[in-house]
């Protein structure tokens, strides 16, 4: 890993910005004892807390859901919105339009994702937004008490002993697909690869889809299920060891050939995926497809930096956008000039 | 030639040797994709020109290529400028409708028409002006390729020497319509106007009685459809965040917003755009970006119909429940579901005064003209903003679609309403704020944007049951506290929302309410109540709902009220039976035009005449 060279000296409980975490928490969770979403929600407060991003900066939206319950759990300093169920793509999108300079993070479920926003997911990612899209997949419909959800995987069980028989939904396919530019899945309880992941997004310029495997306790965590964490400890194959080293701090790891590939990132941050039983390149988006199939084959979860292409056009350079926020352009840019008016009168006359 | 014998009562009409003179009606029958659109445009912009007041009116399939379709354009020196029921004069091309156009003419209406169709076969008490349209295109377009496109500017030209159009009008209009970059193509088809022209001097006898004559009641005007209007009004009243889905009649509304944006709302300094317009993959994504736009604190909009209102009404909850400012334009078409999609209708009247589930309701603004639809979209914008929720503006297919004369728009120098938005400087002074607290009796609280600088600026928005703090709550005092807030507030956009027009007869004992499309015949059918059949009455055009007080007091004042609109359930009526007391509902009566066409004087006269006992 890497160490802060850190200028200027700060108390040690204060980020570069001279925050407390308690400035990134948020409200109490009234999800289940044990909920991957609440270690989630934990990752992102001591990530945005780490990278120095100013909260209020922060825009969090999500759809429906025990997951979409989870931005009122970080971040109270964020502007925050719950809206409709499936739609989160739909509201972050224009969020962000009205002011690009937002960093904008969806926080989701499969439900909202794979089902009824699936639609919409997808062209949010060929649009490419700019955009921390998490889906806290944990394979069934908590909040409505225990159905499966479209990326629950064939042979997994209810409860109730009902079998899934339909293929999942895999949204990180998707992703790398339609065009998302950083991909990845994690698993809730892996605590290091979930905070790397999520910085790297913070970093990432364009859209990030971050599939975390998020165990229900209290309808998907038993015997039958593949969202749970005895499975995920189980099958959980990491791709890489991700580290992530902000544009802030110096490299101070010499990298042996080989071993660690890097990716230079936006602002300047580097991930290092440091390589494990086998090499991976994350901007093979072909390779990308065949390791996920592969590894259905023999029955693991893939996890790690699945694929990132880090220059690819975003929605923003698409539609040409000025830099200031559209949501406060001064009047003298929003508002066409009398003359202007006069021209297309006359046109029409 | 084929003057045919007429009918006695045409026969009558011709032996006056009368001569009705920029007062009738012409109907050009072709097939869609024909490139008659150019034809027809120009023939009613050179009448504009010479100081006919004019209207003109596309009847088009839901089809590319193939179908029937019909324009017609009305001269009316009255400046009636609403449907006109029947036909004066026929253009007459299209082989499969043409049986059927010549028959339901009234007899003395006249017909130029394409001689191999001949149009002649099917009355005798018709002018018949036969023109053989393949024989003269031949010479003046030498490329077989182009000839379909170019023929029917053969009929401009025959109507020019026919009805006394000045061919330099002709002209004007037609390099108008090319504009500078297509001048040869204008060149093109002025030749075969010429060869109408020439054609119809040399070998036609005119025998009708319908003449343009020039007049004076145009001068300064413009012609504008009114989905360029309102696409304009948004444009000028500071749009910057702009999401869609296309769909008839809706779609030319953001298309030609596209044009103008990219030559009035690019940053000169910079070639950005001050302005994201966004094409959705369906109206749920459409309206939800707009949504998070003006969440996010931009002037959002999108524009639909019917189909996309439905598809949009989860959002629109959330948007009112939240309180979030959104502009809506529903471009009214024929429902329910896909129905009449070509078609015009005042159909989504009830359903988006109250659009999604749970206690809702919502401001319609409801222009009638191209002027209307500029000026209100800033409207719209203000009052969506000052009070945080979303705004329709109903227009509809024929206002939308179809071209009209307008007074020129006039340039608003008045500062935008943003609402009760916190800055950061605001939050300090502050300490603090209620979202949802109303904050001046208005029923409004402070809000603040997504990105504002401050700790205290944040507050989490969401729809569900949240209390003043815009925290969760399932309270029912919480949740009551709300909703009547709401309601409050509902009552302040009452107060603000556009007045009628009002025209009160104190002679009058019936008084007629018409909105939107609807205020041109039911202006005419006034004129034609009092002169053929003595009947006074009063005026009453709604510009908006909530109602406001002039409605109330336009009841009292009349004995029976006449509510006029294009739909079959009366919904604006059964909106005034909801908010009215039972004395005054009671005088509520219901005309009705639903079949898809521009509702036109002669129903409405017809049916009050009835209703009436007259």
């Amino acid at each position: 890993m890497s160490t802060a060279t850190a200028p200027p000296p700060k108390a040690p409980n204060l980020n570069r910005i001279g925050l407390e975490v308690s400035s990134y928490k948020g409200g109490k969770t009234t999800l289940c004892a044990g909920c991957g979403h609440n270690a989630i929600s934990q990752r992102i407060i001591e990530c945005f807390f780490e990278m120095g991003i100013p909260p209020w900066q922060v825009a969090k939206l999500s759809g429906i859901g025990c997951s979409s319950k989870s931005p009122a759990y970080f971040l109270s300093q964020a502007h925050g919105f719950n809206g409709v169920h499936g739609r989160a793509s739909a509201t972050a999108t224009g969020a962000i339009l009205a002011n690009r300079h937002l960093i904008t993070m969806v926080v989701t479920g499969d439900g909202d994702t794979a089902s009824i926003g699936l639609g919409n997911f997808m062209h949010m990612l060929r649009r490419n937004v700019p955009c921390i899209y998490v889906i806290e997949n944990n394979g069934v419909y908590g909040l409505t008490k225990g159905q499966f959800s479209a990326t629950a995987d064939i042979g997994s069980t209810l409860k109730t002993g009902e079998t899934n028989e339909l293929p999942p939904i895999d949204c990180c396919l998707l992703g790398i697909e339609m065009g998302a530019s950083l991909v990845a899945r994690s698993f809730s309880g892996d605590k290091n690869q979930v905070g790397a992941v999520l910085k790297a997004a913070i970093a990432h310029r364009g859209m990030s889809v971050i599939d975390i495997i998020s165990p229900c306790t209290t309808f998907n965590d038993h015997d039958g299920s593949t969202k749970s964490y005895a499975y995920m400890k189980d099958h959980d194959a990491p791709l890489h060891a991700v580290d992530f080293v902000p544009y802030f701090e110096e490299i101070d790891i010499e990298m042996e050939a080989g071993e660690v590939r890097e990716v230079v990132l936006h602002d300047g941050s580097r991930l290092r995926l440091r390589k494990l039983d086998r090499d991976y390149d994350p901007t093979d988006k072909l390779a990308a497809v065949r390791a996920i199939h592969d590894s259905y084959a023999r029955g693991e979860v893939l996890t790690g930096i699945l694929y990132i292409e880090s220059a690819r056009k975003t929605l923003i350079d698409h539609l040409n956008l000025v830099d200031e926020p559209l949501a406060t352009l001064p009047e003298s840019k929003a508002r066409p000039g009398r003359a202007a008016l006069e021209e297309i009168m006359e046109e029409l006359r | 030639m084929s003057i045919t014998e007429v009918s006695p009562r045409a026969a009558g009409r011709s032996q006056e040797r009368e001569r009705i003179v920029n007062d009738f009606s012409i109907q050009v029958a072709t097939v869609n994709g024909s490139g008659s659109q150019t034809a027809n445009l120009v023939l009613m912009r050179s009448i504009f020109q010479m100081g006919v007041p004019v209207s003109g009116k596309n009847l088009f399939p839901s089809n590319i290529q193939g179908l029937p379709t019909w324009f017609t354009i009305r001269a009316s020196k009255y400046g009636y400028i609403g449907r006109k029921k029947e036909i004066d004069f026929l253009v007459a091309m299209n082989p499969e409708t043409v049986r059927e156009d010549v028959e339901s003419l009234e007899a003395g209406a006249a017909v130029l028409y394409d001689e191999p169709l001949g149009a002649d076969r099917f009355r005798s008490d018709l002018h018949f002006y036969p023109v053989p349209f393949d024989k003269l295109v031949a010479p003046v377009c030498p490329q077989p390729k182009l000839r379909k496109l170019v023929r029917n500017m053969i009929y401009d030209g025959a109507l020019a020497w026919l009805l006394g159009i000045d061919l330099e009008e002709i002209r004007k209009a037609l390099f108008k319509q090319f504009g500078p970059r297509k001048a040869k193509a204008a060149e093109l088809n002025w030749g075969a106007v010429l060869a109408g022209a020439e054609y119809a001097e040399k070998h036609l006898t005119k025998t009708d009685p319908y003449r343009i004559e020039r007049m004076d009641r145009t001068r300064g005007k413009i012609i504008i459809d009114g989905n360029t209007a309102t696409a304009l009004g948004a444009i000028f009243a500071g749009v910057t965040v702009v999401t869609w889905y296309p769909i008839t009649p809706s779609s030319s509304l953001v298309e030609s917003m596209m044009g103008y944006l990219k030559r009035y709302r690019t940053d000169p300094e910079t070639g950005k755009a001050t302005y994201a317009v966004l094409q959705a993959e369906d109206e749920l994504a459409a309206i939800g970006m707009v949504i998070g736009a003006g969440w996010a604190g931009a002037r959002a909009m999108t524009a639909t119909a019917g189909p996309g209102i439905s598809l949009m009404s989860e959002f629109v909850g959330l948007g009112y429940y939240a309180e979030i400012p959104a502009v809506i334009v529903d471009v009214q078409r024929v429902g329910p579901s896909t129905g009449l999609p070509t078609r015009t209708q005042q159909g989504d009247i009830l359903s988006c005064a109250v659009l999604s589930h749970g206690d809702t309701k919502h401001p319609l603004l409801i222009p009638a003209s191209p002027e209307e639809c500029f000026t209100m979209m800033e409207e719209a914008f203000n009052l969506a903003e000052e009070f945080q929720t979303p705004v329709f503006v109903m227009t509809d297919l024929d206002l939308g679609m179809n071209s009209w004369m307008a007074d020129p728009f006039p340039y608003s120098e008045r500062p935008l309403r943003r609402g009760k938005v916190l800055t950061a400087e605001d939050l300090e002074r502050l300490g603090g704020f209620a979202r949802y607290r109303d904050a001046d009796g208005t029923g409004v609280g402070w809000r603040t944007l997504p990105g504002t600088p401050h700790p205290a600026a944040a507050y989490f928005t969401r729809g569900s049951g949240h209390n003043e703090l815009a925290q969760y709550s399932e309270r029912p005092a919480d949740y009551i506290n709300n909703v009547d807030r709401l309601a409050r507030k509902f009552e302040s956009i009452r107060r603000a929302v556009p007045r009628p027009e009002v025209l009160i007869d104190d002679a009058a004992s019936v008084g007629l309410i018409a909105y939107g499309t609807s205020k041109y015949a039911t202006e005419e059918s006034r004129d034609q109540l009092a002169t053929e059949y003595g009947l006074r009455s009063s005026y009453l055009r709604l510009r908006a709902y909530p109602f406001t007080e002039e409605l109330v007091d336009f009841l009292e004042r009349h004995a029976r009220v006449y509510v006029i609109e294009q739909n079959r359930d009366a919904q604006m009526m059964a909106l005034m039976r909801m908010d009215l007391a039972p004395e005054l509902a009671a005088k509520l009566r219901s005309v009705r035009y639903y079949g898809g066409l521009p509702i036109d004087a002669r129903s409405i006269t017809d049916e009050i005449v009835l209703q009436e006992g007259l």
